[in-house]
């Protein structure tokens, strides 16, 4: 999997879709193509039927969150082309409320993949045929994965001998959560003006008295 | 065998014949043919499967949750949790998407310990697997006999890690420390007497009546199929792809292994059978040549932003007690970026879709199990079979809920 080989897929892509991509991206080797959300379903069709591109696989389909973008769901489509030894990521972007169409009628190995990128992120796939929760217990509320979810979630179950059954209480912690900041101010800031750091930056003015 | 919940009364008299209305069955979670915590609604007509459909999430514990709150190297032990049939390799993955994102390679030594182990890895987890599956299918000798190999193996485990199953050995940059003395004779006794036993497992199972009806021409998976399906590992192999990422995509030092990719010709549960039975013998080769060829060297890189200082070096060095200090609380920062950094795990391929922000945490860590994909293809696999195949389809996907549930 040469740099030149993707590179050149990846403008045969651009080319052949032409409006449909956003943007295409090599990074570390890898081949990332960003596509219009309505335009996603042509788009696999056109990744998974062009012998250039051949991409027989649908190993995975995810999400990323990033809260603070407009748009805060990233759908990351991991593709693999048996044919051509060659990966591909095909991504898509979309809110709480905006459906992205379901790439079950051109992979259906995505049917479970997106059940679970709606379990955990609450991303809807419309025109799936099963769309129900996947990983979570029954009658689960929230999305898990969201950055807005926290870690310990909102609920705790245990057995209780009265009733005889499982019971659903909130989370009681005996002790807070304990989130470290472990961004330093040298790494984590290192563009911030710390007192002292203007002496660093003064011009050289040459002589000392 | 299973327990019914939601039987309709299914006899109704009708011209002296009685007629079987469809009805479903609940098989699992807890039973010893569904490999853990598999709950099965199955739609069953008489004894035929027309639907089945797979409960899961039994074993959900948040993995990808836990590793964002968590720094790189605390999130490797999670790892050994998922497959905790085969831990190491899904530490392989890990570590390697970590490597690729911060753009440093392993040390010859540790990729060598590396292959070494994650191939005694795909022996344990193959002898697991054959021989549940022929428990699954009726015979018992084999998971007995087989598990005392696998005591063996995973006492090799033990002596290079000191545990025996959630090993945590291998490290961004290497593994933890070097093999202890007069392990590498101890496994090279073993890989001389290993072929025996694959022989013996083979005299029992491959032309064994029962075992071949039960298995031939059950679960038929076309290459088409698989493909559609997301199937890899010895899923796709079964069905005459040949495909494997340590010949394709080859990563560590497999470019310099010497091995061959069985493949299978019917795709049925005993073609898979036999790809995995025909693996063990391959690994067993890939671990004598490793042995052979094992250089001396280090075992982790020389970065100390990454990879801690040795003990004696902190007892002197002021920068060495700093570099440990912020290693193991704040831990390493990696660039910012992302990867899909994929291996061939004994079930498949694995993969770990790694998105960094730039700090010490991950930010998203998408874990790509092979058994996830490969269970969803249980209702296409199943339908039209007896109840019985069901059983016989699960076990030849070798399916492990840690690595399925996350």
């Amino acid at each position: 999997m040469s740099e030149q080989a993707l590179k050149e897929l990846g403008d045969h892509i651009a080319a052949t879709l032409g409006d449909d991509v956003l943007k295409v991206e090599l990074k570390l080797g890898e081949l990332m193509v960003t596509v219009r959300r309505p335009s996603l379903i042509k788009s696999l069709t056109f990744l998974r039927d062009d012998p250039t591109c051949s991409f027989e696989q649908l190993l995975d389909v995810t999400a990323v969150d990033w809260p603070e973008r407009e748009e805060r769901f990233e759908v990351v489509y991991i593709l693999l082309s048996y044919k051509h030894n060659r990966r591909l990521r095909v991504k898509v972007t979309t809110d709480e409320d905006t459906p992205v169409a379901s790439a079950v009628p051109v992979y259906s190995a995505a049917g479970w993949f997106e059940r679970e990128t709606w379990d955990m992120y609450g991303v809807f796939f419309s025109d799936h045929p099963d769309l129900r929760r996947i990983l979570t217990d029954y009658g689960f509320e929230g999305h898990p994965l969201r950055k807005d979810f926290p870690m310990t979630g909102y609920v705790e179950c245990r057995y209780d001998e009265d009733q005889k059954r499982v019971v659903y209480e909130p989370v009681r912690l005996t002790q807070d959560f304990r989130s470290f900041d472990f961004l330093s101010p040298w790494e984590g800031m290192t563009n911030v003006m710390l007192p002292g750091d203007e002496k660093a930056q003064a011009p050289d003015t040459g002589s000392k008295p | 065998m299973t327990i019914a919940t939601s039987a309709h009364p299914s006899a109704g008299q009708s011209g002296g014949k009685t007629q079987i209305k469809p009805y479903t069955m609940n098989f699992g979670p807890q039973h010893p043919a569904a490999h853990g915590v598999l709950r099965l609604v199955m739609e069953l007509n008489g004894e035929v499967v027309e639907r089945c459909d797979p409960h899961i999430g039994l074993l959900h514990r948040g993995t990808e949750k836990l590793i964002e709150y968590k720094t790189y190297l605390q999130a490797v032990p999670y790892f050994d949790r998922l497959d905790y049939v085969s831990p190491m390799c899904m530490e392989h993955a890990y570590v390697l998407g970590i490597e690729n994102l911060l753009q440093i390679k392993a040390p010859l030594r540790a990729q060598y310990i590396r292959v070494l182990f994650s191939e005694i890895t795909r022996i344990l987890n193959h002898i697991l697997s054959i021989t549940t599956g022929a428990l699954d299918v009726g015979a018992i000798t084999p998971a007995l006999w087989g598990f005392e190999e696998r005591e063996i193996l995973m006492e090799f485990y033990e002596r290079a890690s000191g545990a025996r199953l959630h090993a945590n050995y291998f490290r961004p940059g290497g593994v933890a420390w070097d093999l202890p003395a007069g392990l590498t004779d101890d496994i090279w006794e073993f890989t001389e007497r290993f072929p025996k036993f694959v022989d013996d497992i083979d005299n029992l199972l491959t032309n064994n009546r029962i075992f071949k009806q039960r298995t031939v021409d059950i679960g038929i998976v076309s290459k088409e199929e698989a493909f559609d399906w997301g199937f890899t590992g010895p899923m796709l192999r079964g069905s005459g792809v040949a495909w494997d990422l340590r010949k394709s995509q080859p990563y560590e030092v497999y470019d310099r292994m010497d091995f061959d990719v069985p493949v299978g010709l019917t795709g049925d549960c005993w073609a898979r059978y036999l790809v995995r039975m025909e693996e063990m013998r391959q690994s067993n080769r890939m671990i004598r040549q490793c042995l052979k060829e094992l250089p001396d060297g280090p075992v982790r890189v020389e970065d100390r932003k990454v990879a801690p200082p040795p003990r004696g070096e902190m007892k002197r060095s002021m920068e060495a007690l700093i570099h440990h200090f912020k290693l193991f609380t704040e831990g390493f920062h990696v660039p910012a970026g992302e990867t899909y950094t994929a291996i061939e795990a004994p079930k498949g391929e694995f993969g770990v879709y790694l998105v960094s922000d730039g700090t010490n945490k991950p930010y998203r860590c998408k874990i790509r199990a092979p058994g996830f994909a490969h269970l969803q293809g249980l209702d296409f696999m199943s339908k039209g079979h007896m109840l019985a195949d069901a059983v016989a389809n699960i076990a030849s996907m070798d399916i492990v809920f840690g690595e399925i549930d996350r």
